[in-house]
């Protein structure tokens, strides 16, 4: 058709900046999966809450950092960012509601 | 009684009222978050009925040292995903599934890197950062192909497992995985395993489909043409979203 439309484009320069804090988030998520890894093998299986609790906590850091930079969350409209998180709320209950039914589940079966 | 006055020239209007828009996204992004939430639920609840049978087994009680397979107990998985290619018969717990992790997430950066040159609108770089995201994805589903085959035919040994037939206990040495039977643990166990891995294997094939649709869009030229790489983003965002999901899924069926 339009022959200008292909030959016109302007290719920009790389953010030197921005092309970094990629790469720098890109470490810190490969610092954290090393360091689980770490805990996986150093603290002992029977340390158990404290081994979950570590483990759960780096994951969400993990989370964070892939939704808040690699997806751009961080940087949307307040309004856009609390419609997405605020729903995860469900979430939460769910987990504590499933694992504490699963709990009442294995002592009907094993104790009563 | 309002303490400003409105003409109807100089209505009050609030960004919800029409004319623009107020999340500041396109349609489509907006419409692609609010998947990524919807199966952000589905995922969750696979994950957490596996929370819910997992409780609702009896754990493996006593040193990590002296743990066996049974079919009493629910398995410690860094005892089950020990194995590597190539290095049969060494015990390297949760080293592959380590590498697949890598793998996932060394893709996510090259999408970021292809969604950051599709702003510059540089066509040669997004199509260097698409190809090596669609490899880094078949990759991926390499690795869940050899840990899937792995899984189902088990190691060479087997467990001998006790059942009850009949009123009547019998015991058997089961090898490997299917739906029913494992010999890792109980049967849900294998079921779980491959159901949330299963799922996200299929998440992960349809992104490798849509990564490599964008690849083929951009080496023909058609964002060239529509004038920006706004589809790049949005896929990324799935892309991204597939990673997140196997994040959660190393902590809490590998980890954990």
């Amino acid at each position: 058709m339009h022959a200008e439309e292909t030959t016109h484009i302007q290719v920009q320069a790389p953010d030197k900046a921005k092309i970094r804090k990629i790469w720098m988030t890109a470490g810190l998520l490969a610092i954290i999966t090393a360091l689980e890894f770490l805990v996986a093998f150093t603290i002992p299986l029977e340390m158990e809450v404290t081994r979950v609790t570590i483990f759960v906590g780096m994951t969400i850091v993990k989370a964070f950092y892939i939704v808040g930079e690699f997806m751009h969350l961080k940087y949307e409209v307040k309004v856009l960012i609390w419609s997405i998180l605020i729903p995860m709320i469900f979430i939460v209950w769910m987990l504590v509601a499933f694992v504490y039914e699963g709990m009442s589940i294995f002592d009907d079966r094993y104790l009563n | 009684m309002s303490t400003t006055a409105h003409t109807i020239d100089d209505p009050k209007r609030s960004i919800w009222d029409g004319g623009q828009s107020p999340l500041k996204a396109s349609y489509g992004k907006l419409m692609m978050w609010f998947f990524l939430l919807s199966d952000a639920f589905t995922f969750s609840a696979l994950l957490i009925t596996y929370g819910l049978v997992r409780s609702a087994h009896p754990a493996y009680e006593g040193a990590a040292d002296a743990f066996s397979f049974s079919n009493n107990y629910w398995p410690i998985p860094e005892k089950v995903f020990e194995a590597v290619p190539f290095l049969h018969g060494i015990s390297l717990p949760l080293v592959f599934v380590g590498i697949m992790t890598f793998i996932l997430i060394m893709s996510s950066v090259t999408m970021v890197l292809a969604v950051e040159a599709g702003h510059r609108m540089d066509r040669k770089n997004v199509e260097k950062w698409m190809l090596w995201t669609v490899i880094g994805g078949l990759t991926f589903l390499g690795c869940q192909a050899w840990e899937w085959s792995h899984f189902i035919h088990g190691t060479d040994g087997g467990t001998v497992m006790k059942f009850l037939v009949n009123g009547e206990w019998i015991e058997k040495t089961i090898f490997g995985a299917n739906l029913s039977v494992n010999q890792y643990g109980p049967s849900d166990f294998a079921a779980f395993f491959f159901f949330i891995t299963g799922f996200h294997g299929t998440h992960v094939f349809s992104g490798v489909v849509l990564n490599f649709i964008i690849y083929y869009n951009t080496i023909t030229g058609v964002y060239d043409k529509r004038g920006h790489y706004e589809m790049v983003e949005k896929v990324g965002l799935y892309w991204h979203f597939v990673d997140l999901v196997w994040v959660f899924v190393f902590t809490f069926f590998y980890l954990v």
